[in-house]
């Protein structure tokens, strides 16, 4: 930074007098006021396109809201239809299975690849951009090269299956096997990028403890459970939160499995809350139940956040009291 | 007596000798770790691999058994198709995602540095209470607003048109937040207060003193930004026509009018994810550190 070291009475001779009072005033706006113009693009954005229409849509689900601008309000009336549709519930269903088959497993698996990332390695930043890799993938070609691979007649899963005496199975048919699909296509793309994050936060345990167990005789497993998750729960807690967020709100993946079908197949075996609320309001144009869905959705988020930060603080606590 | 004691200082020192040797053991990678890591790495590369493989061959490759594991030489032949295909609008595709994901980025950076070097070295009045919003909009899930921000966008007569996906995004509570806490480490307050001295005003000091500072930070959100950008669906795919989509809204048209056709869609989705692979063969270290440092921080 270049710093003016001339004297500074130079300035003031150059510049007449009300000049300067001027310069002082404006000096002073700037000081009380940028700030509040620095911040204020977010919040007029924010306001614009995040707040309102977030307000908007508990409005627009009070009412029966058809085509655009001609709207009767109904009350909760949405709502109580909501609670009585098979449909709906059939999608919450489906999103909560797929949930729970895609994170579980996940989280599992980013914390043992974690595990062994964080060893002294060869080729360390190789591996970590390896992990990496398919979270750099465009989401439409995930789906449309897993959708390939789990084909029923020339899928390469099938094929492999078939040496372990496996029939042909047809995944996109049967709820299970959609939801075994999409949920590995979610897999595929998000462990490594949960595995760099656990990564992060092992870094951050004082190796000392695992120096003391391994003195006691604490075996490297017994190291993990017992000093290395414990430790985690903060970051267990985060990117379970994170899953859960990302997860209840699966589209693309589903949508592309069911060749862009919204209804997620001719059963609905796999259509998910986001594809419902998206197939009343754009499909059927049923503006007002589909932000009935969608606050519901929020809701649902919301449940399942605070479930998995309960259920998390209590199991992860490893055997201390 | 003597001879009992010179026996208990040898086995303390092969006690701690054994103790240095173990520690150092303790972080050694084994064999099976490098196993576990490859076998992660194949599985992480192989479907990027397939999608290439069938997007160099002809459609024969379909029921081919077992299946081809190497590359053909059809790739040209199939990248003629998805771009001359008429539904898919690919060409347009591309630079439309082009345009919006880089915009984004771009203004992303330049009002999350704006932001987060007000809350995080300027002194002003609800600063915290202000902040405290900024974290709240980040919990909110973006398809909780889809329906009325489809309404927003009939109104201004935006459905179809490529303002639809840039301007609701053009700065996010996360950048802002990521650049607050980045700069509030690294930019000392007497650097902000040498500039104050020095006459210059609160822009000149943004500009030319906290800028530069925030670089490495700003950059790993530009190349987070773009990567999100370039992925996004669900809103294109509500607000944008068929004629007029993004990239990702594009495979999705070439996916439900040709699913039999997988040469065709996956020559599409080796092309959509080039820009993607070279920014991550390019900036991976970065990228990698960012995800990680952003993590301890949470």
């Amino acid at each position: 930074m270049a710093v003016d070291l001339r004297p500074a009475t130079a300035a003031p001779r150059a510049a007449p007098h009300e000049r300067r009072g001027f310069r002082a005033r404006l000096a002073r706006m700037d000081l009380k006021y940028s700030p509040y113009l620095y911040i204020s693009p977010f919040y007029i954005l924010f306001l614009a396109f995040g707040l309102f229409p977030l307000g908007y849509t508990f409005w627009v689900s009070l009412n029966r809201w058809e085509i655009i601008g001609d709207h009767k309000f109904i009350g909760l009336r949405n709502y109580t239809r909501l609670m009585t549709d098979d449909q709906f519930w059939n999608a919450v269903v489906n999103t909560l299975g797929m949930f729970v088959i895609a994170t579980v497993p996940q989280l599992i698996l980013a914390l043992l690849l974690a595990n062994a990332l964080n060893r002294r390695l060869r080729f360390q930043t190789l591996f970590r951009m390896g992990v990496l890799l398919p979270l750099v993938t465009s989401v439409a070609a995930v789906a449309i090269v897993f959708t390939q691979l789990y084909g029923r007649d020339y899928g390469m899963i099938n094929w492999i299956l078939h040496f372990f005496g496996v029939h042909k199975i047809d995944w996109q048919a049967n709820r299970w096997g959609s939801w075994v699909a999409i949920s590995t296509m979610v897999d595929w793309r998000w462990t490594g990028y949960n595995s760099l994050i656990f990564l992060a936060g092992m870094q951050a345990i004082p190796r000392d403890l695992y120096e003391a167990a391994a003195i006691d005789g604490a075996s490297r497993r017994q190291q993990f459970w017992r000093i290395t998750v414990p430790m985690l729960r903060p970051t267990i807690i985060f990117t379970s939160i994170i899953s859960t967020i990302g997860g209840l709100q699966l589209f693309t993946e589903p949508l592309l499995f069911n060749f862009g079908y919204m209804n997620g197949g001719s059963l609905r075996q796999s259509q998910t809350v986001a594809m419902y609320m998206f197939e009343n309001a754009f499909n059927r144009f049923q503006y007002g139940y589909g932000s009935a869905v969608a606050w519901m959705l929020f809701l649902l988020i919301l449940v399942f956040s605070l479930v998995n930060f309960l259920l998390i603080r209590r199991f992860a606590g490893g055997e201390d009291k | 007596m003597k001879h009992a004691a010179r026996r208990s200082r040898r086995a303390v020192v092969r006690g701690s000798r054994q103790a240095v040797a173990g520690s150092a053991r303790l972080w050694q990678a084994s064999p099976l770790t490098y196993i576990v890591l490859i076998f992660a790495i194949v599985l992480s590369a192989f479907p990027l691999y397939w999608m290439f493989v069938v997007a160099t061959r002809t459609n024969a490759v379909v029921g081919a058994v077992p299946p081809p594991f190497i590359a053909g030489q059809h790739l040209g032949d199939n990248l003629r198709r998805v771009f001359e295909n008429e539904q898919a609008h690919f060409a347009k595709a591309l630079i439309n995602s082009a345009i919006a994901s880089a915009v984004i980025a771009l203004s992303t950076v330049f009002f999350a540095s704006l932001a987060g070097f007000a809350f995080a070295k300027l002194r002003f009045k609800g600063r915290n209470a202000l902040l405290l919003i900024v974290v709240a909009t980040m919990m909110v899930p973006v398809q909780m607003g889809l329906i009325p921000l489809y309404m927003v966008m009939v109104h201004l007569h935006w459905t179809g048109k490529l303002q639809a996906v840039i301007v609701p995004f053009l700065v996010t509570g996360f950048g802002v937040f990521m650049m607050r806490q980045y700069a509030s480490q690294a930019i000392p307050d007497a650097l902000v207060e040498a500039a104050r001295v020095d006459g210059a005003s609160t822009f000149r000091i943004f500009w030319s003193v906290v800028l530069p500072a925030l670089r490495p930070a700003a950059s790993v959100l530009a190349l987070f930004t773009f990567m999100q950008q370039w992925n996004e669906f669900i809103w294109p795919r509500a607000v944008l026509n068929p004629d007029n989509p993004t990239v990702q809204y594009s495979l999705a048209l070439l996916n439900s009018a040709y699913f039999n056709d997988y040469t065709l869609m996956f020559a599409g989705t080796v092309v959509a994810t080039i820009p993607l692979f070279i920014v991550f063969v390019v900036f991976g270290r970065q990228i990698i550190s960012g995800i990680m440092e952003g993590a301890v921080k949470a």
